[in-house]
């Protein structure tokens, strides 16, 4: 094999070497520095037969002439196998826990392809979280891409681990389920905080973990999530598993693609981002599917904490053109002592009007949903006009709107981290909070529904 | 053989050649890669390639193909569902499985499948540019008219027989002045970013009808007209879209998903597969063309599938169609022309768009038009593109720049998406320049009050906004009875009538009549209540009656074939005044 002996050029994470031959784009590279430490590296630009070497591990320590590089032929793939299912590992797909590599059943290219849509199934059916607000209002379905959009601060960690812990499909209690859990530059002691509560649930035998810490490499960072699809699609397409993949924080993926952007010297878009932001999200966020002739499926939750609390920023905004919904959380009533504080309004799951209803959840979901979303609408409205005039100006009406939404928030959205909550449980205490109103409010949902489902004896508990 | 020098992403460079010309299709590398010139200089020439560029190598071979990138078309376009390349989804699932694959050459047409062809010339006719040659059924609803090519004339010397053909059969042969022969089958290239000609322009005198009733009475979009439909996130652009497709009177669908979800893609075919067009009685897919280019797949193929789509449009405009074409997100082509231009480090404008940027918009919106076709027959391309601003923000520049160029805007409001008011179109901000054109239309074919109707329904909008600034501060309460009626009148305006329920099996398509009926009940309630409280009725006791939550509910109440329950309501107001 042929190997070439120094460099050109150092910049940031790239490096360049000349008089290249027979190397294709996108092909890894092995840098072999005089001390014997191996690393990695990716072909991502070519001139005549100079290339341009993104390092995964940092260029620290790298002169221009203490290195060999040799080329594999191959993109970088990682190796595949079940038995990935309750292993760790680091951004780049190498075991971190000692308990020795992975033996591969095959190799994926972590790139992954762009799924045929003519292939695609249309998602139906959802996954049981367990929590009121994402069951009812933003039910998550098998197959989508379901963002949480968070704030420094907020509890989104916290309701990650308590959505792995509980997360089961309807049908079968979890044998056929499975998480894939992708860390992006967090911090060691969050890093541990999840590892820890897996491991205290016994959730961490159903889950394979990708650990990229802040303090790693950001080209790693830029894997991380790459290396945890890769994992998803084998383990769901091939192995017909139900997989939910976890991606946090996307906030600093994205923050790591613009410093490599930068790096390389590439023009930039809107803050500074690259251009192509939108397309590299959307090559990791189309990855969910299901698929025909699979029985399995990749959900995602991407996680990401929006910066200065900002949802126009461009890593919230591109994210949601790309997901089908996003679930945001809201400050106030995070500060509350609402847990999870999840804002009601903002919050969307596009693809549920087809996984709810009488085949999968409750005849009556789709019509109470619509009637929590309008009365809770209305509640804005009505503590606007509070703030203005006074709450005991408010037309009866109104004041009932209030009471409603005051309980609403601290029954129905307020929910004990331990809690799980059957969809039975959810939809009727929903029920029961619509039934603080006068009958004549309830206008999205049918007379038979109010004569089945409305009796305000039942609200009294909330006086 | 030239031989590629340098690799960037779907950029990719050939040194020293003076073979290619500018936008020349070409084939790249061993896998034959279809990409396209897009620069040339003396000393450099830059291809993007529309497909993955993984694995291309420095040395490999790039072959020119001497014509510009080309659209296929011919019988068997209709109900296909193509990528931005015009590559048949559906087939390459059953070469390649469930992943796209590159370089793969699959003919666009399906050349096996036979024909019932009609033809409908004779030897010894004189046929020039669009000159119908022959017929033949392409799907339940639509004729196929296979035309002579625009630059061709001559005699015809060969007809072949009426009957089963395939594409490639040869079925005409012409003479031209030169005495050259020339053979026609049912297939023609056309390259994709020019248009195709036609005779000349009719103005616009014809509406869409969408059958939403915030769309056809606020906002209305014309046969042959430009609209956008600008939209943050969550506000059901794609929504609104899928509505127009499915129920607008147009033709023929070119739908197009430029850069936006895979799961969405999947919706639109099984919906439209299961959907009965009511005006036909067969599936909306024998009318669609779907473009299918989701964001995870090549950028340089997201660029290309308006162009593709349009193409498509234009071809069957020709044969003398109606048609409407959705592009689902001209944000996301915006986007690949920056990509493109950033790949190759040109001048960025505003926000790392290309400077270019106006320019190509225009030219893409000015497609569009009411046409009289070179084959003397009316058609039209109607181009509705959705918009989606970074950061829900419409001074953003791609908003900005097709505002410029669309005659039509509706505009969708984050608040009344998130007071789940759908469609979400905004009265205040939208507008149609297209309204005084198609006066004549309404007034003639719908009803004489049409207008005037209309004009009422949105300057009671506009009184109601200005009323709510009031209301905001100080509440409802203190309002004279005059006003707090204009208040619960356009509370039925907006919750009874702007408000269309997609899901409703009656309210997801309402006819001209039944608007009008609609908007002419709601307006004789708002004169009968108005005159009673002159005559020192107070509003309470109006109220009572019921009557505002009634026509509320007509929209659901009355079906679209009974409209002659609207008398019914009629008296019921009349009684309740009387």
């Amino acid at each position: 094999m042929i190997q070439y002996a120094g460099l050109s050029e150092i910049n940031g994470p790239l490096v360049c070497l000349q008089g290249v031959k027979d190397v294709a784009y996108d092909e890894i590279g092995e840098i072999t520095l005089s001390d014997g430490t191996k690393r990695l590296g990716r072909v991502v630009e070519m001139q005549g037969d100079k290339v341009v070497l993104q390092v995964f591990e940092g260029t620290n320590g790298i002169s221009l002439n203490n290195t060999r590089i040799s080329f594999t032929g191959k993109p970088l793939e990682i190796p595949l196998s079940p038995e990935m299912l309750g292993r760790t590992f680091n951004g780049a797909g190498k075991a971190i826990d000692g308990l020795g590599d992975v033996f591969a059943e095959k190799y994926g290219d972590i790139n992954g392809r762009a799924l045929n849509p003519v292939a695609r199934s249309y998602p139906r059916n959802y996954i049981h979280t367990g929590i009121s607000s994402i069951d009812s209002l933003m039910t998550l379905i098998r197959g989508q891409k379901l963002p949480i959009f968070s704030g420094s601060g907020l509890s989104h960690n916290k309701l990650a681990v308590q959505i792995v812990r509980q997360a089961k499909i309807a049908y079968a209690e979890g044998k056929d389920f499975a998480v894939v859990f992708a860390a992006m530059g967090v911090q060691n002691d969050v890093a541990e905080y999840f590892r820890r509560s897996f491991e205290e649930t016994g959730a961490i035998q159903r889950v394979c973990m990708f650990l990229n810490l802040s303090n790693d490499p950001i080209i790693e960072r830029i894997l991380t999530p790459r290396c945890a699809l890769t994992v998803a699609e084998y383990l769901a397409y091939e192995k017909n598993m139900h997989i939910l993949v976890i991606m946090t924080d996307m906030t600093s993926y994205c923050e790591a693609l613009r410093e490599f952007s930068s790096s390389k010297g590439e023009i930039p878009g809107r803050k500074g981002y690259p251009g192509y932001l939108y397309s590299d999200l959307a090559s990791m966020y189309e990855r969910a599917g299901v698929v025909e002739g699979s029985t399995g499926s990749v959900t995602q939750i991407p996680i990401l904490t929006m910066p200065n609390d900002d949802i126009t920023h461009p890593i919230p905004d591109l994210t949601a053109y790309i997901t089908e919904g996003q679930i945001v959380f809201d400050r106030n009533l995070d500060q509350t002592g609402i847990y999870p504080g999840l804002s009601v309004l903002l919050s969307l799951s596009r693809l549920m009007k087809d996984g709810i209803g009488e085949e999968y959840t409750r005849a009556d979901h789709a019509d109470v949903t619509n009637q929590l979303f309008a009365c809770y609408a209305r509640v804005q409205d009505a503590r606007a006009l509070a703030s203005v005039i006074g709450e005991d100006e408010l037309s009866p009406s109104d004041k009932a709107i209030m009471k409603f939404g005051q309980m609403f928030e601290k029954y129905f959205l307020n929910q004990g981290f331990d809690e799980n909550r059957t969809m039975d449980e959810t939809l009727d205490l929903a029920w029961e909070l619509l039934s603080l109103l006068p009958e004549s409010e309830l206008d999205r949902v049918s007379e038979q529904l109010i004569k089945e489902h409305y009796d305000p004896a039942k609200a009294e508990k909330f006086v | 053989m030239n031989k590629i020098y340098a690799i960037n992403g779907p950029v990719v460079k050939v040194k020293d050649t003076k073979d290619f010309s500018m936008r020349e299709m070409v084939l790249v590398g061993e896998k034959k890669l279809i990409g396209e010139v897009i620069g040339v200089t003396s000393d450099i020439t830059t291809i993007q390639v529309y497909e993955g560029t993984a694995g291309l190598m420095p040395g490999d071979p790039v072959e020119a193909t001497g014509s510009p990138m080309c659209a296929t078309l011919g019988p068997g376009i209709i109900s296909n569902i193509y990528d931005g390349i015009q590559r048949p989804l559906k087939v390459m699932t059953d070469i390649s499985g469930v992943y796209v694959t590159e370089g793969s050459s699959i003919p666009a047409l399906d050349e096996e499948r036979e024909f019932d062809v009609t033809i409908t010339v004779k030897v010894g006719d004189a046929v020039s540019g669009g000159t119908i040659y022959a017929e033949c059924p392409e799907t339940a609803i639509i004729t196929h008219r296979c035309m002579v090519p625009p630059a061709v004339s001559g005699t015809v010397t060969y007809i072949a027989e009426n009957g089963k053909h395939k594409v490639n059969d040869v079925i005409c042969k012409i003479e031209n002045a030169d005495g050259t022969e020339i053979e026609l089958t049912m297939v023609q290239k056309w390259p994709i970013r020019t248009a195709r000609p036609v005779n000349r322009r009719i103005p616009i005198s014809k509406p869409l009808v969408t059958g939403q009733r915030v769309i056809d009475t606020i906002a209305p979009l014309a046969k042959g007209g430009t609209a956008a439909v600008p939209g943050g996130f969550g506000t059901g652009k794609t929504m609104t879209q899928h509505q127009i497709a499915k129920w607008c009177d147009a033709d023929i669908i070119v739908y197009i998903g430029c850069g936006e979800r895979g799961n969405e893609m999947t919706q639109v075919l099984e919906e439209f597969s299961e959907l009965i067009d009511p005006k036909s009685g067969r599936p909306l897919t024998d009318r669609t063309v779907l473009i299918a280019n989701t964001s995870n797949m090549p950028v340089a193929a997201r660029e290309a599938s308006i162009y593709t789509g349009i193409t498509l449009a234009e071809y069957y405009r020709d044969m003398g169609y109606h048609i409407a074409i959705m592009a689902d997100s001209t944000s996301r082509w915006a986007e690949a022309l920056r990509e493109i231009s950033g790949r190759l480090e040109e001048m960025p404008a505003e926000e790392g768009f290309p400077a270019y940027l106006p320019s190509r918009l225009s030219e893409f919106y000015e497609r569009a038009g009411y046409v009289e076709t070179m084959n003397k027959n009316e058609g039209s391309v109607t181009i509705i593109g959705a918009v989606s601003p970074q950061g829900s923000d419409f001074s953003e520049p791609v908003t900005q720049n097709t505002k410029r160029f669309v005659r039509c805007f509706l505009a969708l409001d984050k608040s009344l998406a998130y007071a789940r008011h759908y469609p979400a179109i905004n009265w205040t901000q939208s507008y149609s320049e297209y309204y005084d054109d198609l006066a004549d239309y309404y007034t003639e074919n719908v009803g004489k009050d049409f207008c005037s109707l209309r004009q009422e329904i949105s300057s009671l909008l506009i009184e109601e906004n200005n009323l709510m600034e009031i209301v905001k501060l100080i509440g409802a309460d203190v309002l004279p009875d005059d006003q707090k009626l204009v208040i619960e009148i356009a509370r039925v305006i907006r919750v009874g009538f702007l408000q269309q329920n997609a899901f409703h099996k009656d309210d997801t398509f309402v006819p001209l009549e039944k608007q009008r009926l609609m908007m002419k009940a709601i307006l004789m309630l708002y004169h009968k209540a108005g005159d009673a409280i002159s005559a020192g009725k107070p509003i309470s006791e109006i109220m009572s009656y019921g009557l505002f939550d009634k026509l509320i509910k007509m929209k659901y109440d009355i079906p679209n074939d009974e409209l002659s329950k609207f008398d019914e309501y009629f008296s019921h107001i009349n009684q309740c005044f009387a």
